[in-house]
């Protein structure tokens, strides 16, 4: 043995990648949010020839193009630091992981530039229903572009459709479908899509409603907050259903997760949901949990300690057993080495034995302390309530405005605007809160139960990526305020007045 | 290992030859805009250079991420090793496109905080650093890099980790080898000839067009003197050569040369790419009225690019070479994916063609006529 992974550089590779995707994260919903409002606005615009809806679409785009390229870029960093900060697991998943992002490239980022410029530039030199096609193609791109991200990250949450090959040392895709179409995948691209449809709406109804307090443009103001409130109470509608389904199948597949998100250390059947505090909802947590209200919710303890019954009536393991099987697939996999260096067929097939039947806890062998396999508590029990706590006022929020818009008061209501003008960052808050509980629920795996982080990070010093790290902060800070100074005054500029 | 599988691994090969040929013709965006402020003396010019080069640089960011996504779907063994281990050059190049993402969208904006100057000069920036460290790592491909690859690591529980940098430069060593940084110059300037056929096919400006006639000229000399000395060394030189039957890792003499001469096909191509490019660039140096350069160029630095590339992954040679352990090479059966995924892979490829078509069309249809002054004031999305 020649040492060991400096621990500080694989905590500063996971803040580098969580700095990158969260600031990704900004920029991305409000494209796709915004993408599926503005196709709205052109096709009524095609279809009634009012040209209302034509300045109205193009100030709408106006803001899009400002936020598009900075989520186009921090995109970029992501992807390839898969291969520059976490270049072990690159190659060994790269087999599956890779095929999305590719896919991904082909399908979705070509078709997002290619008619994202016709969006642009195409207004006096193309026709307007090629000018709309281009329009919702450019949603149509983003949208795909999240189908295939989202594929590669569920994929990572619950890995399916592959083999370990140990002449290879890695994984292998031996099912396409199955990783494309994994229900966890499915979900979470609507909850994820629909949520961002959310603060799409929600952004569009509170700048629109800064013009109603300021007493401008109130037309304009009125006609987008009622096109904006019908794709978020939709939007809503389905990224609840989604999310309860996601949540089952977080309880399902990751219970550590779900264990950690309700702060629920020891477990049992009938188990109530905490709101908050005492806060709670008698049995709901195992219902929502098992679809069963006397159903078992194993706590964080019960998943270390193991002892409890699972759903096939099998006996649940405790990590240190885990542990040690993960050690054997280990060890077997360098006895598989050894033996086909020595030609020895026998010994690898006895070693390939060996691995199969311990491959489920692979990840495992890398483990050193049961203790690192809790993610935070803390930051995931509050994180899931201010997500679940904020689509509830959300779905709340877009059902007055469509009310009040039925009123034909929309106009009138000053409290109601500047409820919607502070409603914008409370959808942002929402947005990050959700990756936070899908992201840090998993810690420690890159790749649930099969590669802890430890195992997939790349060889580099801890000064390279505190360098890089602070490089990231700084550039992507400075972008964010230049990005929201622009904002600020292309909004306060208002919608062109005349075409 | 079975022919269908060798011929998924070539054909792998091809495809991500491909899309890299097309990204440096792409990089006529990076060319034109190091030529910003030498071009355009006046605001009014800039504007027109920035919106030239503004309506394409999406295809080349694209091509640049599908490239990535390629090569790690189909040789992920090289995404590890390379991206993991040149951490600099490859985190540098990474840094110089984001600024570039933003710059188009916000140099003109009011509110940027950073000025229109700032923005400009990191267009100007990323025109610089993108071809050279670009057209550096690529070179790295016939000169070797630092690295070592070892999957049986894998068993180490302490320290499983498969491929490392034999050195602390992290990929900044490359410029130990000043032939990759020529091969890096000669992008470079291939580049801005590249970015200024396009202005001369794509702007339509009295002034600013007979300057990137004379431009050419400017850029032609280094960049030939560049890009003949890299070739004729690499022809030359002792090539990483596969032994077929065992896997193991050689220095052949000629390798390169070789590699052309046992594929023809390869060194026609590599001709004719060539004979496209000085086509295109001196009709456009000579002929005052001819706008279509780029096309002759364009197509025939792909063609070039891609002859290059595929001569340093066919006929049996190691394409991303180590000089700090030969047998760590990387080679197209050692570092591909497995037969499932590159078939999988390959189904859907089959919808390339309808991506490009799609392509076409639109840029025709935004293309249809060169930009002028006049209508970038009546743009309100010019930038």
């Amino acid at each position: 043995m020649l040492g060991s992974i400096d621990t500080s550089m694989i905590d500063w590779s996971r803040a580098q990648f969580a700095l990158t995707a969260m600031y990704h994260w900004l920029f991305v919903p409000l494209t796709l949010g915004l993408a599926v409002i503005m196709g709205l606005m052109e096709t009524l615009y095609v279809i009634s020839g009012n040209e209302f809806w034509k300045r109205t679409v193009k100030f709408w785009m106006k803001l899009f193009g400002i936020n598009f390229a900075v989520g186009v870029a921090t995109g970029l960093i992501l992807e390839f630091q898969f291969g520059t900060n976490w270049s072990n697991y690159s190659w060994f998943v790269g087999d599956i992981f890779g095929a999305p992002l590719a896919i991904e490239g082909i399908l979705a980022f070509f078709m997002e530039a290619t008619f994202v410029a016709v969006m642009f530039f195409g207004w006096n030199k193309v026709s307007k229903k090629f000018h709309l096609a281009a329009t919702w193609l450019t949603g149509l791109g983003a949208t795909i572009s999240a189908w295939w991200i989202l594929v590669a990250n569920s994929w990572m949450q619950y890995p399916v459709g592959m083999e370990f090959n140990p002449d290879t040392v890695r994984n292998e895709m031996v099912d396409f479908m199955s990783v494309a179409f994994s229900p966890v995948a499915v979900m979470k691209f609507f909850h994820t899509v629909l949520s961002s449809w959310m603060l799409g709406a929600a952004f569009v109804i509170g700048v629109s409603a800064w013009y109603l307090i300021r007493k401008r443009e109130k037309e304009f103001a009125v006609g987008s907050m009622k096109v904006a409130a019908w794709v978020g109470l939709f939007a809503t509608l389905v990224t609840a259903g989604s999310g309860d389904k996601a949540a089952y199948q977080v309880a399902q597949v990751q219970p550590m997760k779900l264990a950690a998100m309700e702060a629920l250390y020891d477990g049992g059947t009938g188990e109530p949901l905490t709101v908050v505090g005492d806060i709670k909802i008698p049995s709901m947590l195992s219902f929502l949990a098992t679809r069963d209200v006397d159903g078992y919710v194993p706590g964080i303890n019960n998943l270390l300690l193991g002892g409890y019954t699972l759903e096939d009536g099998s006996t649940a393991l405790p990590v240190i057993e885990k542990m040690e099987r993960g050690k054997k697939a280990v060890n077997a996999l360098a006895d598989f080495r050894q033996a086909k260096q020595e030609g020895d067929e026998a010994g690898m097939q006895a070693s390939e034995e060996v691995i199969k039947a311990n491959m489920p806890y692979f990840g495992y062998g890398y483990i050193q302390d049961p203790n690192t396999l809790v993610p935070n508590v803390w930051l995931l029990f509050w994180s899931f309530r201010v997500m679940v706590g904020l689509g509830m006022y959300f779905l709340a929020f877009f059902v007055v405005v469509l009310l009040v818009a039925w009123k034909h008061k929309l106009s009138k209501l000053t409290w109601l605007h500047w409820i919607a003008l502070w409603s914008i960052p409370l959808a942002y808050i929402a947005s990050q809160a959700g990756w936070i509980v899908a992201e840090v629920g998993r810690q420690p795996w890159a790749i649930q139960d099969l590669l802890p982080l430890n195992a997939a990070v790349s060889r580099l010093e801890t000064g390279a990526v505190q360098t890089t790290f602070f490089i990231f902060l700084i550039m992507f800070t400075v972008l964010l305020i230049a990005e929201i100074g622009i904002m600020i005054k292309a909004i306060k500029k208002g919608p062109e007045t005349t075409d | 290992m079975d022919s269908t599988y060798i011929f998924l691994q070539n054909y792998w090969w091809f495809l991500v030859s491909l899309l890299g040929a097309i990204l440096v013709f792409l990089l006529f965006v990076q060319g034109g805009n190091s030529l910003l402020f030498r071009l355009g003396r006046t605001d009014e010019e800039r504007t027109l250079l920035v919106n030239s080069t503004g309506r394409k640089w999406e295809f080349t960011f694209t091509t640049l991420v599908t490239f990535g996504g390629a090569f790690f779907a189909s040789f992920p063994l090289f995404y590890s090793t390379s991206f993991g281990g040149a951490y600099w050059l490859w985190m540098i190049i990474l840094f110089s496109f984001v600024l570039q993402a933003v710059s188009y969208e916000f140099q003109s904006k009011l509110g940027n905080l950073l000025g229109k100057r700032t923005y400009q000069y990191f267009l100007v920036v990323n025109g610089v650093v993108g071809p050279v460290l670009l057209g550096a790592a690529v070179a790295t491909f016939f000169n070797g890099s630092n690295f070592i690859v070892d999957k049986v690591n894998m068993t180490d529980r302490m320290m499983p980790v498969i491929s490392s940098w034999a050195n602390g430069w992290h990929g900044l060593d490359a410029f130990g080898d000043p032939w990759n940084l020529i091969l890096g110059l000669a992008v470079f300037f291939l580049a801005r000839l590249l970015g200024n056929l396009y202005f001369i096919n794509n702007i339509r400006d009295n002034e600013l067009i007979p300057r990137c006639r004379r431009q050419l000229i400017s850029d032609a000399v280094p960049f030939l003197v560049f890009f003949l000395a890299f070739v004729i060394r690499t022809l030359l030189k002792d090539g990483f050569a596969v032994v077929a039957e065992t896997g193991e890792i050689v220095m052949e003499p000629y390798k390169y040369f070789h590699n052309l001469t046992a594929m023809p096909v390869l060194l026609i191509v590599f001709l004719v790419g060539v004979v496209g490019v000085l086509y295109g660039l001196g009709m456009s140096i000579f002929k005052t009225s001819y706008t279509k350069g780029i096309w002759f160029s364009g197509i025939g630095t792909v063609l070039t690019v891609l002859a290059l590339l595929l001569s340093v992954g066919y006929n049996d040679t190691a394409y991303y070479p180590s000089v700090a352990d030969i047998q760590s090479s990387l080679t197209l059966a050692n570092s591909c994916s497995s037969k499932f995924t590159l078939k999988t892979m390959a189904y859907v490829s089959i919808l390339v063609p309808f991506v490009l078509a799609y392509i076409v069309y639109a840029w025709r249809a935004i293309d249809n006529k060169p930009i002028t002054s006049k209508e970038l004031k009546e743009d309100e999305h010019a930038y």
